[in-house]
């Protein structure tokens, strides 16, 4: 039943998560497009259920079943989860590690599941398949029109890398993943002040006004640091910055028009994509100056 | 004041009687009768509240708490504090309670090691257990019991994903989930005993 896991070394279970099938389908388009490029077959989940992150403040037990359940599944293929929504990795990583380690957790939602945990794969998010399965040099390698007329920041989202001890994955107080990939497509890095900030978004549906307080101040340092672009690798802090970037200008007064990227949108189109084929129309913040002024530049055009 | 909306969960007495709306106890004088001993030590038995015991109340947590910054209410280190107390009643029906981001900017800085943003998880499963809960839990929760995710997309959307060449949506095992809900005790807690 289930296929040995070494020959399927570039082959990966697609956890879409909630969010970005419901509205943040440009991420997914986008994600499709430079993962086939970089050789990376994506499988798509059986079946498949929410991570269990949003129910988590309603009952602990119920989110771990959840994710635990997802993880059982995938241990049934044999691949390991590819989550392009950092709360859905966060939330299976965490899941996968805490099962692996208590014995008694273990025993106590197998038998909720009426499936038996065996603790076989790995659970990650696209950041970290980028950085670590596909690497930096093979991500270079596949740049045809590098973006050097183009100044990018980053904002990584928390749940890529915190809880720290939990997940395990890059630095949580000074990320540099996301930065790396952005500097593989030729485009420079700019660094802002509160660069770790949270976005706010998990508090979205109970308070009307901190989340946008937030994005908003964000936006406004990335915009005074220089940057042309916002880089993002999550479904909710892209509904921040993008999504509520009209909301935030009319509700504050401010005039920002940053265009937010999903990074695979960034690195397909270093990779020669088309607006079209990145689903760039989707983004609520225009990209179009952008592409017409890199594509004077460097040749990157706009189909 | 933040502007969090709570509605009950249950029909157990909430400390208002049967209003539906609570007075936030935050900030008036703690009584005598508040404290319960016994409360630290229940949170602190729940897996991320092993460390809760260890903290000295510097402040990090609340200083470098995004939320904090632009909330002039919600300070995880009061709602730490308010535990160590044992001020059981006061935390479990703070409005503020549900402004955690759990972004675990907290959790990762807390010299002390406690787990403050899942500190806030048990304290947040305890009050919706025993009264109330946020309609938007209970709406994505409602979701995950009807259609396997939080959130029920519209049919047009699912068409236009095989439109533009996208393979369908994996199908959810919903009797699966049904039998996670009855066993976890979410369904129970979500649709009422009744």
């Amino acid at each position: 039943m289930t296929a040995p896991k070494e020959e399927s070394k570039s082959k990966f279970l697609l956890f879409l998560g909630c969010a970005i099938p419901y509205r943040v389908s440009s991420y997914e388009i986008s994600t499709r497009k430079v993962l086939d490029k970089l050789g990376i077959e994506l499988v798509e989940m059986p079946e498949y259920n929410c991570c269990g992150l949003p129910i988590d403040p309603v009952n602990h037990d119920m989110m771990i079943s959840l994710a635990a359940r997802n993880l059982c599944l995938a241990e049934q293929q044999g691949l390991d989860i590819i989550a392009l929504c950092p709360g859905c990795a966060g939330t299976l990583r965490k899941v996968n590690r805490k099962l692996k380690e208590d014995k008694h957790l273990r025993e106590k939602i197998n038998s909720y599941l009426g499936l038996e945990f065996k603790g076989t794969i790995e659970a990650k998010h696209l950041l970290q398949l980028l950085a670590e399965d596909i690497g930096y040099q093979k991500i270079k390698d596949s740049i045809k029109k590098p973006l050097n007329a183009l100044s990018a920041s980053d904002h990584s989202g928390c749940h890529v890398t915190r809880p720290g001890k939990y997940i395990g994955f890059d630095n949580p107080e000074n990320p540099e993943v996301l930065k790396h990939l952005i500097e593989a497509t030729g485009a420079n890095y700019v660094d802002y002040v509160d660069r770790l900030e949270c976005c706010g978004a998990p508090i979205a549906g109970v308070n009307d006004n901190i989340p946008l307080e937030l994005s908003r101040e964000k936006l406004v340092h990335v915009k005074d640091a220089g940057a042309d672009v916002l880089i993002t690798v999550c479904p909710f802090c892209h509904m921040m910055f993008d999504t509520n970037q009209p909301r935030i200008e009319r509700r504050f007064n401010e005039n920002l028009k940053i265009p937010v990227l999903h990074y695979p949108q960034l690195l397909g189109l270093a990779m020669g994509f088309s607006s079209k084929e990145l689903a760039l129309e989707g983004l609520r913040v225009s990209p179009n100056h952008l592409i017409s002024q890199m594509g004077a530049k460097t040749g990157v055009s706009e189909k | 004041m933040t502007d969090t909306k709570l509605e009950k969960t249950s029909k157990i007495n909430t400390p208002e009687g049967n209003s539906g709306t609570l007075k936030n106890l935050i900030n008036s004088p703690i009584k005598a009768d508040e404290f319960d001993p016994h409360f630290k030590h229940e949170i602190s038995k729940i897996h991320g509240g092993e460390k809760l015991k260890q903290c000295f109340q510097c402040g990090t947590c609340t200083s470098d708490c995004p939320i904090a910054r632009f909330s002039d209410s919600y300070r995880p280190r009061h709602l730490i504090r308010m535990v160590l107390l044992g001020l059981k009643k006061r935390v479990l029906t703070s409005d503020t309670l549900w402004l955690c981001a759990a972004c675990f900017t907290c959790t990762d800085r807390c010299p002390q090691n406690v787990e403050v943003a899942s500190v806030i998880r048990i304290l947040r499963n305890a009050a919706i257990k025993q009264m109330l809960i946020p309609p938007i839990f209970k709406e994505l929760g409602l979701n995950i019991l009807k259609g396997g995710i939080a959130y029920r997309i519209p049919e047009l959307r699912l068409k236009k994903r095989e439109q533009i060449g996208l393979p369908p949506l994996p199908k959810c095992n919903l009797d699966a989930l049904k039998k996670l809900g009855d066993a976890t005790g979410f369904s129970k807690t979500l649709l009422g005993a009744d």
